[in-house]
């Protein structure tokens, strides 16, 4: 255990890119206390401000103070994203199991449905589904997102179950007569673990370049904050031509933050994952 | 050879067929009249329905609804394998089919050309940085491009346009030819929509190039470590041909796969960042019918979507073999 985490430490850009988006979560649950958030309601202050005096970064054109509502939007994003990403991580690390486990019709049924889901483009389907919903929220955002971020978790679980299953310990235990369901969860699901974490990041990846996309084509939730709305309002005014660009500038940086946080974490964990594989021979 | 051509055949024909399929259910699967829903809903913002009456009737008949679900399955096959998508309800009676494929070749153009850029020339750079003898200013250059390479091509897409456009206004930022000009086949207009393409380009190539380079750089770095680069060694080839013929050649299959894969994610990219430039594309189109809530448009250019892209995949899958022939034999 000891040694594992002494593993993880060593793993620079993995400490990077959890420490980044650590520092975005603390930030924005620290809201409260550092920013009046009743600020980022509509109309709370005079519309298009540019930055200084009370409004650090500004106000919108309907009077939202920019710096409050950004740090309402970060965590309503991350939501979004970390919610997806377990939701896919469950499905498609359930699949993965049973396609890996059983192998024959089961492993040809699921695998063939995971390619061709990974084949039609996600923008495609979550546009129609988001179409046809009547009113956005972030929870069923996230629902939306995850129904096509579990095919990436299904690939890598199956291909790791059916190395795995072959291992010699697992014979082992196999010949002291463990079976089924209690193999799987004894000798299975622990040496899951480092690729359950590294396709976590990969579908919470997904999973928010999705949502942004959607947001950005105007099917975010319309009446709640998140990054990719204030992008996507701040775009539908026209505030890049206006020169607001305190209004696009914090939101645009922010996810970028968190993007560039999240290909720091996944990389590091696949290092990490590669390199105990490598031990292990 | 044949049951490799037939299996992926056989998954381009699935893929097309789950599409349609999705299409025709998604919208069906939602509570309440569609029709009366979509018209309300236009009128209520304001949109140009025209005569209401007559779209309310090409709706209804579109949608069918009087009949059993499974007649109006077989339907919608037939009149997607037609590539009949109905009416413009925004715009009746234009049809969709003409509209979106009046905009397919903007989107070819831009995101083939810019995928074309972005994968040759981040393939390379890729290459350079696994050769042990790059500069170290290579890498300068790419780390950059390797942080770019985890945002969204749009938001690159948005900073562009506030440096090119509003800072230093040196570069169109809309549209794909100059407004109130009349395209022709000459070549003033085909400088005209190269000139009004390079921003968007630019995003999508800016935005993609890392990921092409991170991907060939490890590809690389361990086909370079394999036994046969230590025989072309040992036989004393030049470094330099053995750095292209051995190791770049080998890296470049998987590098194929990746970019089969990541279709789909490309395109999506692309479809955002002609929203930003209001660039005449699939993408914009779609954005625009969202904000009308033109269903059948919407579904129209899905529909177009899945299918090109299914296609394109079958064609890279088709090639493979050609360039590599171990991928007939080897199983899936």
């Amino acid at each position: 255990m000891r040694e594992v985490l002494h593993r993880i430490l060593r793993e620079r850009l993995l400490l990077l890119g959890l420490g980044l988006l650590l520092f975005l979560a603390l930030l924005s649950a620290l809201a409260p206390l550092i920013v009046d958030t009743s600020l980022a309601e509509i109309g709370s202050s005079r519309p298009r401000r540019p930055p200084g005096g009370a409004h650090p970064l500004g106000t919108d054109t309907q009077g939202r103070d920019v710096f409050a509502s950004l740090l309402l939007a970060v965590p309503q994003t991350m939501k979004i994203g970390l919610l997806a990403g377990l939701i896919g991580l469950g499905v498609g690390g359930l699949l993965g199991l049973l396609a890996g486990w059983f192998r024959g019709l089961t492993d040809a049924v699921i695998r063939t449905a995971a390619d061709v889901m990974m084949t039609i483009p996600a923008i495609a389907v979550l546009v129609l589904v988001a179409t046809s919903v009547r009113t956005m929220t972030v929870t069923l955002m996230a629902v939306i997102v995850a129904g096509l971020s579990w095919m990436i978790p299904t690939r890598a679980v199956r291909a790791q179950v059916l190395s795995l299953r072959e291992r010699s310990w697992v014979d082992v235990a196999r010949l002291n007569g463990v079976g089924g369901f209690e193999l799987v969860m004894r000798e299975i699901l622990p040496n899951l673990a480092p690729y359950l974490a590294a396709s976590f990041v990969i579908a919470v990846a997904g999973a928010m370049l999705a949502t942004v996309g959607l947001e950005a084509l105007g099917l975010g939730p319309q009446n709640e904050l998140t990054l990719g709305m204030m992008i996507y309002w701040a775009q539908y005014s026209g505030a890049i031509l206006r020169g607001m660009w305190w209004w696009w500038v914090p939101p645009v940086v922010a996810l970028a933050l968190i993007f560039v946080g999240l290909l720091a974490a996944s990389t590091g964990m696949d290092r990490l994952v590669n390199s105990r594989l490598r031990a292990e021979g | 050879m044949l049951p490799y051509l037939l299996r992926r055949i056989g998954m381009a024909a699935l893929v097309v067929f789950v599409a349609v399929s999705v299409n025709f259910m998604i919208p069906r699967l939602m509570p309440g009249d569609a029709v009366e829903q979509q018209l309300s809903a236009i009128s209520a913002a304001g949109g140009q329905v025209g005569d209401i009456q007559a779209a309310a009737a090409a709706l209804r008949e579109r949608y069918g609804l009087d009949r059993p679900l499974l007649t109006q399955y077989l339907d919608y096959l037939g009149h997607a394998a037609r590539l009949d998508l109905g009416v413009s309800i925004a715009h009746y009676p234009e049809r969709v089919a003409e509209g979106v494929l009046a905009s397919l070749p903007w989107t070819i153009g831009l995101l083939g050309t810019a995928t074309l850029i972005s994968f040759v020339v981040g393939t390379m750079l890729g290459g350079m940085l696994a050769w042990p003898g790059a500069p170290r200013a290579l890498k300068v250059v790419a780390l950059p491009l390797v942080v770019l390479s985890a945002v969204p091509y749009f938001m690159l897409g948005v900073v562009l346009l506030a440096i090119f456009g509003l800072a230093w206004p040196v570069l169109p930022v809309a549209g794909g030819f100059p407004f109130g000009h009349v395209p022709q086949a000459d070549l003033q207009t085909t400088g005209l929509i190269l000139y009004h393409a390079i921003l968007p380009a630019a995003s999508i190539v800016l935005a993609s190039l890392g990921t092409w380079a991170v991907a060939m750089r490890g590809m690389l770095v361990g086909v370079l470590g394999e036994d046969h680069i230590m025989l072309a060694e040992a036989k004393g080839l030049s470094p330099r041909r053995i750095f292209f013929a051995y190791g770049m050649r080998n890296a470049l299959l998987p590098q194929l796969t990746q970019l089969a894969l990541k279709l789909g994610l490309l395109v999506s990219g692309a479809i955002l960042v002609e929203v930003i430039f209001a660039y005449p594309g699939i993408g914009y189109r779609l954005y625009l019918a969202i904000g009308q809530k033109d269903l059948f448009v919407i579904q129209g250019i899905v529909l177009l979507l899945s299918i090109s892209i299914a296609l394109v995949m079958l064609l890279l899958d088709l090639l493979y073999p050609l360039i590599d022939p171990r991928v007939t034999t080897r199983q899936a």
